[in-house]
Formats: C-alpha cells, sequence, structure tokens
C-alpha cells in the first residue's frame, strides 16, 4: 500500500517493520478484524440498516460540522443516533460496542482519501486544534509539532517517531494488546509529556482530531491499522 | 462458558495430496498472570492453554500454548487434503474458556 | 505518577514487576523434560524470528522443519523455548502425517533482547534445534492505557 506523498507526508505504516505491516495487511492475520467482525454483527442486531446504506467513504469525512451537532466525530454521530433516533443508551468511549462499529465503519472506508473540508464552518476548529498541536504542555513541556513535524524519523526509546498522520483508526496497538480510538492514542501522548490527558469526547480532543484528519487530506485510510 | 469471537481461513477446495495452509485467530487476552494493577495486586492468569484441529473427526494438529503466546492468538500450521469433509477448531483454556468453529473443503 | 521503570514494565505487558524470571538454566530444564536428556543436534530446523521488533507485545515467529512428514519419517513435535520471559515455555505444536510440512507460525511475547530456541522431535526420536537472538526495545510514549 502506497504511504509516501510528494509532499513528504508518510503514513504510520512506512515506519514499521516488514512483520507489523504483514499483521495488518492480511485481514486473516489482522487483530482487528476481530473487532470487524463484531462491529458487523452489531450493525445488524441494532438495525442500523433500518436508515443507513452501506457506509462507503463515511468514516475518511469525520471529524465534521454540521448545523445540528457543531463538531462531530464518528463516535459522538454513533452515539447522536442510539440516543436520538433509537432512543437507546449511548455506547461508553472505548467500549467493545463503540470499537467494533467504529472498526467496522472505518474498513469500508479503506484504501480512500481522507476527506475533510477547511470551510467557514470548519476552518475554527481546525485552527483550534492546531494551536493544541503547536502549543507546549506537560512537566517535559513538548508541543506534538516538535516530534511529529522536526523530528519524525529520528528514534525515540527504539522507535522511528511517526507523522502523526490518524491514517488508521480506530487501530489494533500492540503496545494495548487491543483496539482503540485516536482519542486513547491521544491520551497516551498526553501521559507521555506528562500532561494531563483531557477525557475522552473532550472538544480539545475532537478539534485536535479535526486538524489532525485536515493535516493527513488526501492519504489513504488503512482502517482498521496495527501499529507498535 | 466464555465464547469469543473467531476467524479461521482454509482454502475451500484443494487438489487430492495438496499441502493446504490453515490460519486460525481467537479473541483472548491472554493475561499472563504476571501483570500488576495499579493497586499492586497481581492480575491473575488468564490464556488459552490448548487449541485442537480435526479433520472428519481425526486430530490432525494440537498445540499448547503457555503466557508468551501473544494476546489473540494466531496459530498457521498446515494439512495435507485428502478428501472433502470439514476441519473443526477448538480452543481451551483458563475459567473454563471454550470457543470453536468450522470450515468445509471440497477435494477433487 | 508512576515511575519510568513501572511504565516500561507495564509497556511490555509481561512485568518483570512480579520478580520471576526465566533463567538459561529454567530454559535448559524445561528443554530437558521435553527431550529427556537425549542429544539435541543443530539443524533441519529454521526458526524465522525478526531481529528486530516494533513491539515485544507480539513478535511474529514461525518455526520450519526438513522433513518428508511421511508416517515413516515425520515431525512429532515443535517446542520453542525462551531465556527471558517469566516462563521457559512458548509453545508446543503436536504434527504428524497427515501436516504435510512441518510448519507453525504464531505471535509472541518476548520481554526483552534474548535468545529463543525451537527444537523439533522427530519421529525416529532424535532432537534438532534453531535458535535465533532477538532485539526487543520498547514503544515510544509508552503511555499505559
Amino acid at each position: 500500500m502506497a504511504s509516501a506523498h510528494a509532499d513528504g507526508r508518510r503514513s504510520g505504516y512506512s515506519f514499521m517493520t516488514p512483520e507489523t505491516r504483514a499483521m495488518q495487511d492480511d485481514d486473516s492475520v489482522n487483530p482487528a478484524t476481530l473487532w470487524v467482525l463484531d462491529g458487523e454483527a452489531l450493525w445488524k442486531s441494532l438495525a442500523c440498516a433500518g436508515c443507513h446504506a452501506d457506509m462507503k467513504g463515511v468514516a475518511a469525512r469525520y471529524p465534521k460540522v454540521d448545523a445540528q451537532h457543531g463538531l462531530i466525530n464518528l463516535e459522538q454521530r454513533i452515539n447522536a443516533c442510539r440516543t436520538q433516533k433509537q432512543k437507546a443508551a449511548p455506547f461508553a468511549y472505548e467500549s467493545r460496542e463503540l470499537l467494533a462499529l467504529t472498526a467496522f465503519i472505518g474498513r469500508q472506508s479503506k484504501g480512500l482519501p481522507i476527506d475533510i473540508k477547511a470551510d467557514g464552518r470548519t476552518k475554527p476548529f481546525i485552527e483550534a486544534g492546531r494551536a493544541t498541536f503547536l502549543r507546549r504542555q506537560g512537566q517535559l513541556n513538548l508541543a506534538c509539532t516538535q516530534c511529529h513535524d522536526q523530528q519524525w524519523g529520528k528514534t525515540l526509546l527504539g522507535n522511528p517517531i511517526p507523522q502523526a498522520h490518524p491514517t488508521g483508526y480506530p487501530i489494533y496497538r500492540l503496545e494495548w494488546q487491543g483496539l482503540g480510538s485516536l482519542q486513547r492514542r491521544l491520551r497516551n501522548c498526553y501521559v507521555g509529556v506528562r500532561a494531563e490527558p483531557y477525557a475522552y469526547g473532550a472538544k480539545e480532543f475532537v478539534e485536535l482530531e479535526l486538524y489532525l484528519m485536515w493535516r493527513a487530506n488526501g492519504m489513504k485510510l488503512e482502517t482498521p491499522a496495527v501499529r507498535p | 462458558m466464555t465464547t469469543a469471537r473467531t476467524i479461521v481461513r482454509v482454502p475451500p477446495s484443494a487438489k487430492r495430496g495438496e499441502v493446504i495452509e490453515i490460519r486460525t485467530l481467537v479473541g483472548h487476552t491472554m493475561e499472563t498472570g504476571f501483570r500488576r494493577a495499579q493497586s499492586g495486586e497481581l492480575i491473575a492468569r488468564d490464556i488459552v492453554r490448548s487449541f485442537v484441529c480435526t479433520y472428519n473427526g481425526a486430530e490432525i494438529f494440537r498445540a499448547e500454548l503457555h503466557p508468551a503466546i501473544a494476546a489473540n492468538p494466531l496459530i498457521i500450521f498446515t494439512a495435507v487434503a485428502s478428501e472433502s469433509g470439514t476441519f473443526e477448531f477448538r480452543w481451551s483454556g483458563d475459567n473454563g474458556f471454550a470457543a470453536s468453529a468450522s470450515a468445509a473443503i471440497t477435494v477433487t | 505518577m508512576t515511575s519510568r521503570r513501572q511504565f516500561l514494565v507495564a509497556a511490555v505487558g509481561i512485568g518483570l514487576a512480579s520478580g520471576a524470571q526465566a533463567t538459561p538454566e529454567s530454559m535448559r530444564e524445561a528443554m530437558r523434560k521435553v527431550t529427556g536428556g537425549a542429544p539435541v543436534r543443530q539443524g533441519r530446523v529454521k526458526l524465522d524470528l525478526p531481529t528486530l521488533v516494533d513491539n515485544g507485545n507480539a513478535v511474529a515467529l514461525g518455526v520450519t522443519v526438513e522433513s518428508p512428514m511421511t508416517p515413516a519419517d515425520h515431525v512429532k513435535a515443535i517446542h520453542v523455548f525462551n531465556e527471558k520471559n517469566p516462563l521457559p515455555g512458548v509453545l508446543s505444536a503436536y504434527l504428524g502425517a497427515r501436516s504435510g510440512r512441518a510448519m507453525v507460525q504464531t505471535r509472541v511475547r518476548l520481554a526483552d533482547s534474548q535468545t529463543v530456541t525451537a527444537i523439533a522431535q522427530l519421529s525416529d526420536g532424535s532432537f534438532w534445534s534453531d535458535s535465533v537472538q532477538v532485539t526487543v526495545t520498547l514503544a515510544a510514549c509508552a503511555g499505559d492505557s
């Protein structure tokens, strides 16, 4: 899978060993497929098809800003359906159900380019996310940009620093030995620089997600990816 | 009894005598028994211990797993396609864990 | 706030914090249980492991053994051992004449840079082995959850 762009952007995939790439490339050995299959079963049992056709292209366009919800990511959009349309309880962040559904939905955009529009609606939130990305944080007083824009490719604790493009979420992270969302990964970053992580669903996180996806515009989605 | 998601990949057809590759994956955290919670307490071992594959009822492959096997165990092995029929797969482990799957093959 | 060492230990998922660790001696003892003290020759076995890994939590491992896999001459079992995880055993796979090839692949956890050894038991009672030295470093920004 091509992961290098003429503009120098590279997916985290390109920083991995051949063995980890092989784990991602084949659905039959990618542990994330367990969640995709769960998501497919949930899609049926929750009767999502009652309102929705297939989800091709959907994950590539989130987070988005719409009139009804404002800034919203895919997890929040699923829960909006749960509470408003299905009159049911929302799924907890990082719950098996929510991960399975985002994995199943995301898998249907695999190979498609990330497609985030910077327009009147999204620009203020993209800028807010960019401000977070550029801000020094935590006891280590590091900004995301210092590692992921300026020092990518260099080795930190034995692994190359990637460019932080969210090309495959939700991911099977070897460190977690399980599937997790972009926000879970961001919380790891916050702990890594010794900063207090925001709560799941915090507006600062969704803004950062939007900025990161916009920054990765045009890069192909690999969901569900495997990462170290 | 805990059930778990499994993925098995067996070619749907093969020539008699052909050696086929079988891939299996089962969802399981494979808790090693050596990790500690934030409180300091040891988290109890909870792993898949055994995996068995039968081919039309005859055992053709068996594996014993230790905590060193990674979470969501992947096991890949081969078999001689000798006759049409069914491969059955069974995983068992701590705390009554049991999972099973099957796949049919046509051998010509 | 967890200490850096607890961070790194938790990151690997095996947890040397429990105090348990295999030693080259306990690995040799585990091997002796399988071989009954019979001589183990190097060769015929190929243990495939990457020499450098992204994360010790899931390392691709494969073993193949040269064998015709006939009823008269086949591999009965493949045993994999390690020297630095808390326990020496990794996997035992039991094959036979219906296997076609003597091969098994899986993914393993390695707690540290170490030597991994595969021993094949043949139908004639002989034992053969191969070993690989693997370098394991930990993922960066090791947030534990």
